[in-house]
């Protein structure tokens, strides 16, 4: 595999007067982050093994060897697809991947028996499967870098996005409980064997729409307004259609009663709308909503009971979990229990007790991790998810276009929030809502989902690292002005 | 768009700010709690990867950690079985420990500051040193006698409780309650065997996991008339004051009449103080107590370790198993004036007073340690691994000083008598100068009386050697004299016992 990393040198620009800087590729630097996180994730299973098995078995190293090959596979498609994207982005979420992959491996040794642990293959149980998802995703992660050499073709589809985000979302809520329904929450489509969660596409189909309609409608929401009560509010006609799909989605959630999602969607819908009219009083106006909206579902489910009792349910549980430690506090309070026991240092990979835990595979991951590695293997985590938000947000701020701009800036902070929500969550910080935790958690859904949204950060990043003159990549496409999809759209803000 | 981006990169560096902090507050301020809490399943598997120091007793060990091919290297075994259930507790997997196993598991496991030696040690040699050893002060003799006498007694009675101590120095002698049980179960490696084992015990009506020595209260019948007669001495009645009797007597305010155990129990119109005791009359000393008052009473009973609810008996100045608070209950009327049929029966023992076996057992060693009552305790040494480190050795504490030597002296004298010519005849040890008090107390309508027998041995010298109080539990007619019985033997087994003098 380190052929292709000498094979082709990093293209580099000669001549051109833009920042030498800005010119610089980084696809090394991106190879030698990739092998070091790689080295750590073999690291992690050869610890993983010594603590269960007491032995280092001869092939502790191939899964850590199988995600370089799949990474590396990548890494070789963004040198010629995306040779400036950002090098940090890709170490990082492999890191976390490898992780993931380890810590699921990790459990399905701990389920087997002991005479079953020596057999135990590779590419078998969760954590084989989730080897294999990861695999699929990051092929469809190069299929994207393949497919849009230009983020801001994506606008081109964005009513189609919008809709098929609608679609997705309402799926799960039309199709019966037998099919759709896991844990109480109705989020999933389940043929055969295997479980979908489409709302985690939808998540990227419907900001991509918020982002291309919001550019298009920036002037308007932060001129055109009328001032009521001290705030100035956008006209109806110019905000209807968010609107119309923000509520629909919340709608759409409370039936499968899933607060996590709902939550997210509108922490993705206030953020770009505030990204996009650079308006204080959106960020207010969203803010009481959301907190007023919590409050009333919490006197809501008290009273009324109905669709709201789960949310009322919830937020008990989160006030004082030790209330009912064996029925509705068990999770949060076993997730607690995990932490804490990990304290500071942690239990060591493969030495804690991770099946005490409950949905330890998908929601407790993060508690169950950090019952092994401790505080200061959580905080290097979070570090890692902080380090990939940021790089999204450096690269909004340094693409020229709007819609760029929207749509990494909200990839970003969807992402961050989502991690916020369910370590949050599972920490005792937030009230408990279903949600994955992005790269880590099993499932195909959710690393799919995430994975796209790398790749379109990276896709991003390529565009904003570009230098304007020459560049690495065979296509010829227009650098200055925005496709005529965006003509209506200036490209910067108008208002000082 | 940039400064608003800024802004949102700034908002995401909050909330991870805050997910940190918090992460902060639950592994690094919260995690001893939740790490220690009652509702972690976790095997704390690092406990088991170190020998637990064995708990001994006599130079017997009673709880040993046995290396296993398991998954959990030390397997705790209880050697001693049912017969030690109640003085050492039991150290489960996934269970809470109880007992000595818990209140010494920093020492046993090797975990406690003081062991930080043995800890460096082992950082160097690469070895875990095991935790250190706990030695009880129990008397392997006295135990037996106790455990078997109580399991076999005639009066063929399932519940009770038997307790010794040395009134010098208040180390407990023997400490059995029964029904007992097996703590080898609880400690298995298997969680199902052992969760088996633990609900069946739970469930077992006459409650076998109670350690009925410290934690039972029940009424003390006439054992608690020392308690009244040592009010009564200190307030000007002696030895040889004719008190108040008759084969009935009616107090005040009640029309419910107290009577004596026999007819033939002091029927005359008075007798002294020391004939009262001797032959436990109610009578008199139900008269005695309404003279002297529900104040006076009660605080004699205070002085003597009643309403204490913070004793505990394990290592001296540190935790270990709680004792139940033995209670004079009420003796008022609605309005707060004195109940006198209430206190006429509080008296000899009735009513709501309600006494632990521990406590019957401090009363005798009172009397029988010239007035000073000594803290009791389980924990007579701890050496570390090499068993010549010593990391604690008790020094006995007064408790106490509830009667002066005086008051104590004819309190000897007076139980002395009721093992000599009275109701505690089946206590006599040859030899040696044992008093005692029986008791029988009235449960309710319609269960039958519980037998007590509270007492104490001197040898030729004067000097007291132990104390006992034995507990039948709704043994009837004939309880106390068989809790006699089993208090003398008892006794005997303490003296014999080496280490004993």
């Amino acid at each position: 595999m380190t052929v292709a990393a000498t094979s082709t040198s990093p293209p580099t620009t000669t001549g051109g007067q833009s920042g030498v800087r800005l010119a610089r590729s980084r696809r090394n630097a991106e190879l030698s982050l990739l092998l070091l996180a790689m080295v750590l994730v073999a690291a992690y299973g050869a610890m993983v093994e010594a603590s269960v098995l007491d032995t280092v078995t001869p092939s502790f190293w191939v899964p850590a060897a199988a995600l370089s090959a799949v990474f590396l596979g990548l890494h070789v498609v963004i040198r010629f697809l995306a040779p400036f994207a950002d090098p940090a982005l890709l170490p990082s979420v492999a890191l976390l991947n490898g992780l993931g992959v380890g810590f699921l491996h990790r459990l399905d040794l701990a389920r087997a028996t002991p005479a079953e642990r020596a057999e135990l293959a590779t590419f078998a149980g969760t954590g084989g499967r989730q080897l294999a998802w990861t695999l699929i995703s990051v092929a469809l992660a190069a299929g994207l870098l393949a497919v849009v050499r230009d983020h801001r073709s994506i606008s081109r589809y964005a009513y189609t996005l919008g809709l098929a985000g609608i679609v997705l979302v309402m799926i799960p809520a039309v199709l019966p409980r037998s099919i759709s329904e896991i844990n109480g929450a109705k989020l999933w489509i389940r043929v055969g064997g295997l479980s979908i969660q489409p709302g985690e596409f939808a998540k990227l189909a419907l900001l991509a729409f918020f982002a291309y309609y919001l550019v298009r409608k920036r002037e308007v929401l932060s001129l055109a307004s009328r001032r009521f009560l001290g705030v100035d509010l956008p006209r109806g006609r110019d905000l209807g259609p968010v609107v119309v799909v923000w509520l629909i989605s919340l709608l759409v959630l409370v039936f499968e009663k899933d607060l996590g999602t709902s939550l997210l969607y509108f922490g993705m819908f206030v953020a770009t709308l505030y990204i996009a009219t650079e308006r204080v009083s959106w960020l207010l106006i969203g803010l009481v909503l959301f907190f007023g909206g919590a409050y009333l579902a919490y006197v809501l489910g008290d009273v009324v009971g109905g669709p709201f009792a789960n949310f009322y349910l919830r937020a008990n549980i989160w006030l004082d979990p030790f209330a009912d430690p064996y029925n509705d506090g068990y999770q949060l309070v076993q997730g607690l229990l995990a932490l804490g026991s990990g304290g500071m240092f942690g239990a060591g990979p493969g030495a804690g007790q991770p099946l005490k835990l409950p949905e330890v595979q998908n929601d407790f991951i993060f508690a169950g991790l950090g019952e092994e590695i401790g505080l200061f293997g959580l905080s290097a985590l979070l570090v890692v998810y902080l380090l990939i938000v940021e790089r999204g947000l450096r690269a909004a701020l340094a693409v020229h276009d709007s819609f760029g701009k929207l749509l990494a800036g909200g990839l970003a902070f969807t992402l961050g929030l989502q991690v916020f929500v369910i370590v949050g969550g599972i920490s005792g910080l937030i009230p408990l809502t279903g949600q994955t935790t992005p790269f880590l958690s099993a499932g195909g859904s959710s690393l799919m989902a995430n994975w796209l949204l790398i790749a379109i950060l990276l896709r991003v990043s390529d565009a904003a690292r570009r230098p304007v003159t020459g560049g690495g990549a065979p296509s010829t496409r227009p650098t200055g002005g925005p496709p005529e999809q965006l003509h209506g759209a200036p490209t910067e803000v108008i208002r000082p | 768009m940039n400064a608003p981006l800024r802004r949102v990169g700034l908002v995401v560096m909050v909330l991870f700010g805050l997910l940190f902090a918090n992460l902060n507050w639950i592994q690094a301020y919260k995690a001893d709690d939740y790490r220690n809490s009652d509702y972690n399943g976790r095997v704390q598997v690092a406990e088991y990867e170190r020998k637990r120091g064995n708990i001994e007793a006599g130079g017997t060990a009673f709880a040993v950690s046995k290396e296993t091919d398991g998954e959990l290297e030390y397997l705790r075994t209880y050697p001693g079985g049912e017969k030690y259930a109640h003085a050492i507790g039991y150290k489960p997997v996934n269970l809470a420990d109880t007992g000595i196993e818990e209140a010494e598991n920093a020492f046993l496991a090797g975990t406690s500051d003081q062991l930080i030696g043995d800890r460096l040690r082992d950082l160097v040699t690469g070895d875990e040193t095991a935790g250190a050893n706990v030695l009880l002060t129990i008397s392997e003799q006295a135990q037996d006698v106790a455990y078997e006498q109580l399991r076999d007694n005639r009066a063929g009675v399932s519940k009770g409780a038997a307790i010794a101590l040395d009134p010098r120095t208040g180390a407990v002698q023997a400490l059995v309650s029964m029904p007992s049980f097996d703590p080898n179960p609880l400690a298995s490696h298997d969680s199902d065997e052992a969760t088996t084992a633990y609900n069946k015990l739970q469930q077992n009506p006459d409650g076998p996991l109670k350690n009925r020595a410290l934690g039972e209260v029940l009424p003390p019948g006439s054992t608690f008339k020392i308690v009244t007669a040592a009010a009564a001495l200190e307030n000007g009645v002696t030895q040889d004051t004719k008190i108040p009797a008759g084969p009935s007597w009616t107090p005040p305010t009640s029309g419910k009449p107290i009577e004596n155990a026999a007819p033939s129990i002091c029927p005359e119109e008075e007798v002294t103080l020391m004939n009262a005791v001797t032959e436990s009359c109610n009578t008199g000393f139900a008269q005695l107590g309404v003279r002297l008052g529900a104040d006076t009473l009660k605080e004699k009973a205070r002085q003597f370790g009643f309403e204490q609810d913070d004793l505990t008996v394990g290592r001296l100045g540190e935790d270990g198993e709680p004792v139940a608070a033995s209670r004079t209950g009420g003796m008022e009327n609605p309005d707060g004036s004195v109940d006198q049929a209430a206190l006429a029966q509080s008296s000899i023992g009735q009513r709501d007073v309600r006494m632990t076996p521990l406590q019957g057992a401090l009363i005798a060693a009172t009397v029988a340690n010239d007035g000073s009552q000594m803290r009791p305790y389980l924990v007579s040494q701890i050496l570390g691994a090499d068993r010549t480190t010593n990391y604690y050795t008790a020094e006995p504490d007064e408790l106490r000083q509830p009667v002066s030597d005086q008051v104590a002296a004819d309190l000897r004298e007076m139980m002395e008598s009721v093992v000599q010519n009275g109701t505690g005849r089946n206590a006599r040890i040859s030899g040696y100068t044992v008093g005692g008090k029986t008791g029988t107390a009235e449960s309710g309508p319609d269960t039958p009386d519980h037998g007590w027998f509270i007492g104490f041995a001197l040898d030729e010298d004067g000097n007291p050697v132990s104390a006992v109080c034995v507990l039948l539990e709704e043994s009837g007619d004939g309880g106390s004299a068989e809790a006699a019985r089993i208090a003398g033997q008892i006794m005997r087994a303490a003296i014999a016992s080496p280490g004993s003098r």
